[in-house]
């Protein structure tokens, strides 16, 4: 693309964040972390269906980084574990490392029903269980899959803003 | 008021007020490149509160690792606030017994880059080992660039002393637009953009592990140990900017020392750097990360300009 071109598109497409909805109480305990949230995305073993709403809270529109939230490339940059899906087999002794590879204070938002009690793959052999037999979820998610909204208030209730 | 004094005092409001400019030069190329992608942004204070909120966390660092992993930020935090000191950004008053020579200098950097190379490799992963080896391979390509460049500078001021490159700028600013200081400044901004990890050299936004430099090498640390190292790099790029933007519009930068001289340039300073900030954040808008092993021609190319500079200056008086 020109640079023209590149410069164009910018001036017309001006500001896509839509406007910020009233803020969320503040999760009690989170105050350590003073409005900055580093936040590491773990799929345990979901569809993606929630994975694809998380990358929609972190893009221009719904624009969680507005609030303080970013996304992370290591748990030992992290202060909170987004987890979505129900744990398979194969993922229960990496989530567990993760957990263990994060700096404490941590925090552990479950996102969805597959994550908070296994959902349509609740009885399926490959599945160890919920996020909550493999750690302290802190604040859940319903939904399938939850809207970025949700997602976005459950961030804003740790960065307070 | 004796040389010796002005000096420290100088040094002293130098590292203060780059500890504090660096976040906010952070916090504005992130705000300016949030605006033009069409986000609401995080605001300019950010990466104040995410160091205030790292330094409070309890480091946990990976089984085996050595004292370098708890040494080697901190050694790049020391070798960039030691730039801080050296560099002539509010004053070119130099220390009489310190030199602030161009060879001192890019030493004192490069402790910061074997620190950081060190420390990518000491949590044992092998992402950590792929960004020290190919930051080792950015920085060999780098250093030669940055002598030459700022050796090509020296040449009309007759001395080494970069405090007194940019003095004679300032005082004869015919030798600002003369060809050989256009070729070493466009090499020295180009070497300075490797040096620092930005576009389109290493691109500081990504995570993607065939093409990350600098977050490859920071991925074992946390808590404090991230902060030093994020500081550290925050107040290498803002010295370094500071240092072009007092090459390219020298006014302002106190040679002589008063309070009111002073202040005048504190202010002088912090807008060339945040101004300097948002071009470059504009201009980062417009590229793309070029292929690693287009780095060196790239690198190579800013190495041809030097040399023609240092060429050109025995030419062109």
């Amino acid at each position: 693309m020109s640079f023209l071109r590149l410069a164009t598109l910018i001036r017309h497409s001006a500001r896509i964040a839509e406007p910020a909805p009233p803020a969320p109480p503040l999760f009690p305990g989170a105050e350590v972390l003073g409005g900055s949230v580093q936040v590491r995305f773990i799929n345990a073993g979901g569809c993606n269906d929630c994975a694809l709403e998380v990358s929609a809270a972190f893009g221009p529109v719904y624009d969680v980084e507005r609030y303080g939230a970013r996304l992370v490339p290591s748990p030992r940059h992290a202060d909170v574990l987004l987890i979505v899906g129900s744990v398979t087999r194969n993922m229960a002794e990496p989530l567990r490392r993760t957990i263990e590879a994060t700096p404490t204070p941590r925090f552990v938002i479950a996102v969805g029903d597959c994550a908070l009690h296994g959902g349509a793959f609740r009885d399926g052999y490959g599945i160890m269980g919920p996020v909550s037999d493999f750690a302290h979820v802190d604040i859940e998610v319903p939904g399938s899959p939850p809207e970025p909204a949700d997602i976005v208030r459950a961030l804003r209730r740790m960065t307070g803003r | 008021m004796n040389a010796a004094l002005s000096a420290i005092i100088i040094a002293f409001v130098q590292v203060v007020l780059f500890v504090f400019l660096a976040p906010l030069l952070m916090g504005v190329i992130r705000q300016v490149r949030a605006t033009i992608e069409g986000r609401a942004g995080a605001g300019i204070w950010q990466p104040w509160r995410d160091v205030r909120k790292l330094l409070a966390k309890n480091p946990v660092r990976a089984e085996g690792s050595s004292w370098m992993l708890r040494a080697g930020p901190v050694a790049l935090m020391v070798s960039s606030l030691l730039l801080c000191v050296l560099l002539p950004l509010v004053g070119t008053i130099p220390f009489p017994s310190i030199p602030s020579d161009l060879f001192v200098i890019v030493s004192v950097m490069l402790i910061g880059v074997v620190a950081l190379a060190l420390v990518g490799l000491d949590g044992g992963t092998a992402f950590g080992g792929m960004g020290s080896s190919r930051h080792m391979t950015v920085a060999a390509l780098v250093e030669p660039t940055l002598l030459l460049a700022v050796y090509a500078l020296s040449i009309p001021a007759q001395t080494s002393t970069i405090s007194a490159i940019v003095e004679t700028r300032l005082f004869s600013p015919a030798v600002i637009i003369s060809p050989v200081s256009v070729l070493a400044l466009v090499a020295l901004s180009i070497a300075i953009m490797a040096e620092t990890a930005r576009l389109p050299i290493d691109n500081p936004g990504t995570h993607l592990e065939l093409t990350m430099l600098h977050e490859a090498m920071t991925l074992e640390a946390s808590g404090r140990d991230l902060a030093w190292l994020e500081v550290g790099s925050w107040l290498k790029l803002a010295a370094l900017l500071g240092l072009v933007s007092n090459l390219v519009v020298p006014w302002g930068v106190v040679t002589e020392f008063s309070a009111l001289g002073l202040a005048l340039g504190v202010v002088s300073i912090t807008v060339k750097v945040l101004v300097l900030g948002v071009l470059l954040s504009v201009g980062e808008i417009f590229l793309a990360k070029v292929r690693l092993f287009q780095v060196p021609e790239l690198l190579a190319g800013s190495f041809a300009l030097a040399f023609l500079a240092v060429t050109a200056s025995y030419l062109v008086v």
